[in-house]
């Protein structure tokens, strides 16, 4: 089986570590997003060529990491988590400020977003616990993996970046419930976090997280203030209809009645030019690539490739989960951007290396014999 | 110790506990992705329509468009009332960065005063939604071509263009013309509660006074709205639907800017006004009241400077003299008693009175003087009408009595408002028994009958119903209401206005009239009428009756009349006077009251002359007049 997956693969991709309809799905949600940015963004085609140029950068990480054995990361698992507590650390304490929160940290040549390390550090960590530790994980490994993953969760959370704490706690939860936690702790753990809410609710948030909630909850209490972007950003999707309003004919966006439309909300803009139709089309578009990305996961050789891939694209699942939920009304509005599609960087280059390590873990097959945890 | 209790690992089963658990995932992944598609599907799909007209509400606004105010134009079709392009300076604060350095270097740049910030602020406080807020009200031409070349440096600040009321004759027509001025709390009110209101949403002024104020629903047209597109700060994007404004309808008035001129050259700087009439139809040739004020003052909101200077100044250029002015009619009204005595039967026209110099009344120990100190001799009623004689007519107001006088006078219009086309009027005074009861709760008097016959007393009228009330005799009983409008509508082919009014006087026989018209035409042509000098020369034939109304009475018959000249200003006579011409074919009327001038002869009469010497002239002549006007008005422009 596996050497006639050999056979049917492209030699010239699999010389080059790509995965040929993962490499479609990404191009595709590329091409995507170029044409929303450029509508959203008052069809300012600068905007469009910053964007692109990101892409390039982001397309070339992944073909750099994509020739990275995964086994590699194994050894700088352990460094590479601790590195990243460690600036998330200095960040506390010497962090610049952008958008209210302090993310940024100056390293003299350039500023480096801590968070964004953590991203693929605490999975790659957990990855490498897990498959050291015989599948499916105990109760021990559980809670030592839960500690792992809770720790940059926090600090994260304290910039405040709920969006970035959100996404990396879940890859951490994500490894662990691959590498089989009980369905009991599952349950317990499900039961106990929905409890711990209100002590969330009173110790954790902030004051405008609070608020953020509580406007999810009843948007029109407050149609001019934080209720506003949730309920232009409703009024643009639903006015979009089955077929939309056509590309550059959405009033909702091109009038700036959207908040955020080329970032956080650029999903609005695209229901509300490309309709119902436009928007199942790009569900699929994403399905495909989580569906694609777990496949890749499944047939890898080792625990650690297939606990890191799938956390990688579950991860990118939960991306679409939140900003779409997000600005449909169904989530409160937390910060995170529609993977690849919004206009923006920084989370790109993290993803598409993630999206490198998929694209290695299905293409460096034959390295892969090891017997060893 | 792990490793030594599990030293083999069963690869294949922890694959396939990864497997369950990734399918698991998928099908996790599936369903949420399908509460995705659900959720959105219900928006854009059930709940479109909602949504759909959110999303329209937010876009598209409906803007009023003003209609152009109706053009006024005076009878020979000249332009009393213009609109002119005026431009203001608008900010939207949604696209000022920083308002109060803008406002500060616009303050600078434009070398406006300092009020002007705070004025703003105000506004902005109470038009927070608006998306644009005036800043200047009227920029002048140096301003903006000053902003125009420095505007790149002022984001979010523009200048709007609108039409604006302009009165290019300035104070010659203030006081029939009236002016439009800002829209205030009572406006909006009034418009309100006659559901107009909603006409005026684009709106700035409305007629305030005059003509303005009693056409406005003629002059100012109906609104025109735009649908347009807007983006988030309310700025249009483009229009969608536009129905335009209806313009308000131009309006011609009976108005002789020639003869209005006249009217302001004649009275100079006299306080005073003067009425002249169309005897046939009631139209207003001319009314002027001196002094008057410069309108367009109002059109944009009068400073407070300005306006106190106006209420302040002792000459009161307010008040419109001609409708409100109350003057004692004095001598112009002996005609209108003299034929009440006629026809009453008191006296005829060959009753002769003995004018010894005085009248003396039983019970009273007071002597009524006659102007002349030692009479007119025997005296019928054309010559006491010529000559002002006062004896003949206390003997007249003696027989005839308060009530029949007061009843009479009542036909002419006096103590009533005549009903002319402008809501300034007053209706004077007109005093009887019943008056007297109830301003001063007193009894009439006997005394006060003979003060009523030659005018005087509490007797008041305004210099309009002069000349109605000389317009009814000149036509011998036709009563047209006096009147400005003269048409409305284009000007090539105006819809006329049909005279109207009261029923005329029918039951005064036709002799009667005569011999009053005769007396009339003796004040000219009579050596001893009062106006003969004053129409000596005459190139047409006219009547009239001169007045000089004693501001302070002298009691003492001993007392030489004092000499004009040492009496002060206030203390002196006022002078009116009314006439018609031609004497055989009526067809103007005039009637003028000058303040505390003298003796209406001298002071009055002239006047009159002057006007109807305006009116009788070639009309080549008076095309050259009107001709030389316009161009006066276009000099002043430059």
């Amino acid at each position: 089986m596996q050497t006639t997956e050999e056979r049917q693969r492209n030699p010239w991709l699999a010389k080059l570590h790509i995965d040929g309809p993962l490499f479609l799905g990404l191009i595709a949600l590329a091409i995507v997003s170029l044409f929303v940015i450029y509508s959203a963004g008052g069809q300012d085609i600068g905007l469009v060529h910053r964007q692109a140029i990101r892409m390039g950068v982001s397309f070339a990480v992944l073909f750099v990491v994509a020739q990275i054995a995964p086994q590699t990361w194994r050894i700088y698992a352990v460094p590479f988590y601790i590195v990243g507590i460690i600036l998330l650390v200095l960040v506390l304490f010497f962090g610049e400020m952008g958008k209210g929160a302090q993310r940024w940290l100056n390293i003299g040549v350039t500023r480096i977003q801590p968070s964004e390390i953590l991203k693929l550090a605490v999975p790659i960590l957990l990855a490498w616990y897990c498959a050291r530790a015989q599948i499916p994980i105990r109760f021990w490994h559980v809670l030592a993996g839960l500690i792992l993953a809770m720790i940059p969760t926090m600090l994260i959370a304290q910039q405040p970046d709920l969006g970035t704490a959100i996404l990396v706690a879940s890859s951490g939860l994500f490894v662990l419930f691959l590498a089989g936690m009980s369905w009991r702790l599952v349950t317990f753990g499900g039961a106990l976090a929905a409890a711990s809410l209100p002590l969330f609710w009173f110790f954790f948030l902030r004051e405008y997280q609070r608020q953020r909630i509580l406007t999810f909850l009843n948007p029109e209490t407050d149609p001019l203030g934080s209720g506003y972007h949730i309920i232009q950003s409703k009024i643009a999707i639903g006015s979009g209809g089955l077929e939309g309003k056509g590309w550059l004919q959405g009033t909702q966006s091109q009038l700036e009645f959207l908040p955020e439309r080329h970032t956080d909300f650029i999903f609005s803009v695209f229901a509300e030019e490309f309709g119902f139709f436009g928007v199942a089309g790009l569900l699929i578009l994403y399905g495909f690539v989580i569906f694609r990305g777990m496949l890749i996961s499944m047939r890898a050789q080792s625990n650690f490739a297939r606990l890191l891939g799938g956390s990688i694209t579950l991860t990118f699942f939960i991306y679409v989960l939140v900003n779409i939920g997000m600005v449909s009304g169904l989530l409160p509005v937390v910060g995170v951007p529609l993977p690849l599609i919004s206009y923006g960087g920084t989370s790109m280059v993290t993803m598409m290396a993630g999206f490198g390590i998929l694209m290695a873990i299905a293409t460096h097959r034959r390295l892969v014999i090891s017997q060893s945890g | 110790m792990n490793r030594k209790r599990v030293p083999i690992r069963n690869h294949q089963a922890e694959a396939a506990l990864f497997s369950r658990r990734a399918i698991v995932s998928i099908g996790i992944v599936f369903v949420v992705f399908a509460i995705l598609l659900v959720n959105l599907y219900s928006l854009q799909v059930t709940s479109y329509a909602e949504f759909q007209t959110r999303s329209n509400s937010n876009r598209i606004t409906v803007l009023p468009v003003a209609p152009n105010r109706g053009l006024i134009y005076d009878r020979n079709g000249v332009l009393l009332a213009d609109n002119i392009p005026v431009y203001s300076l608008e900010i939207s604060p949604l696209e000022v960065r920083n308002l109060t350095d803008t406002l500060d270097r616009l303050h600078q740049l434009l070398n406006l005063s300092d009020d002007v910030i705070a004025d703003f602020n105000t506004r902005l406080r109470q038009h927070r939604r608006f998306p644009n807020i005036t800043f200047v009200d009227e920029l002048s031409e140096q301003q903006v071509a000053l902003f125009a070349t420095h505007q790149h440096h002022f984001p979010g600040v523009t200048i709007e263009g609108r039409l604006q009321r302009f009165y290019p004759h300035r104070d010659l027509f203030t006081h029939a013309l009236g002016y439009v001025g800002r829209i205030n709390q009572q406006d909006v009110q009034r418009l309100r509660d006659q559901e107009r209101y909603a006409n005026y949403a684009a709106t700035r002024t409305i007629g305030k006074l005059g003509v303005e104020r009693k056409y406005e629903m003629d002059l100012h047209g109906v609104v025109g709205y735009q649908t347009v597109e807007v983006n988030n700060r309310g700025r249009v994007v483009r229009t969608l639907d536009f129905s335009p404004p209806e313009p308000g309808t131009d309006i011609h008035l009976e108005l002789d800017i020639g003869m209005q001129k006249v009217a302001r050259d004649q009275l100079q700087n006299r306080r005073g006004a003067i009425v002249v009439l169309d005897a046939n139809t009631g139209g207003v040739l001319a009314l002027y009241s001196n002094p008057s004020y410069d309108p367009n003052l109002f059109v944009s909101g009068i400073s407070t400077v300005d306006y106190r200077n106006l209420l302040n100044n002792p000459a009161n250029p307010l008040i419109n003299r001609a409708t409100q002015g109350r003057y004692p009619p004095a001598s112009t009204i002996k005609p209108h008693l003299g034929l009440l005595a006629l026809h009453e039967g008191i006296i005829t026209a060959e009753t002769r009175i003995w004018d010894p110099g005085y009248f003396t009344l039983e019970g009273v120990s007071r002597r009524f003087r006659d102007w002349r100190p030692h009479g007119h001799g025997w005296v019928t009623v054309t010559k006491a009408i010529a000559e002002s004689c006062n004896v003949f007519y206390y003997d007249v107001a003696n027989q005839l009595g308060i009530d029949r006088m007061a009843t009479f006078m009542g036909e002419f219009g006096f103590g009533q408002r005549t009903g002319i086309d402008i809501l300034e009027e007053n209706t004077a005074i007109m005093p009887d028994r019943g008056w007297k009861r109830a301003r001063f709760n007193e009894p009439w008097y006997a005394g006060e009958t003979l003060s009523v016959g030659i005018g005087q007393s509490f007797w008041t009228v305004t210099p309009l119903q002069l000349a109605y009330s000389t317009a009814i005799l000149a036509t011998r009983g036709e009563r047209h209401t006096p009147r400005l409008l003269r048409a409305t509508g284009d000007r090539h082919d105006p819809i006329y206005v049909e005279p109207y009014g009261l029923p005329p006087l029918k039951d005064v026989a036709t002799k009667h009239w005569d011999t009053i018209h005769k007396g009339m035409e003796e004040v000219i042509t009579s050596r001893q009428g009062t106006a003969w000098t004053a129409f000596r020369g005459a190139t047409y034939t006219a009547a009239g009756k001169t007045g000089t109304a004693q501001v302070v009475r002298i009691e003492d018959d001993t007392i030489e009349r004092p000499d004009i000249q040492d009496v002060e200003e206030r203390f002196r006579d006022n002078a009116t006077y009314i006439g018609y011409a031609p004497a055989d074919k009526p067809e103007i009327v005039v009637a003028l009251a000058i303040e505390n001038v003298g003796g209406g002869g001298r002071n009055a009469a002239p006047v009159a002359r002057a006007i109807m010497d305006y009116y009788f002239a070639d009309p080549q002549q008076r095309q050259l007049k009107l001709l030389e006007i316009q161009q006066r008005r276009t000099h002043a422009d430059d």
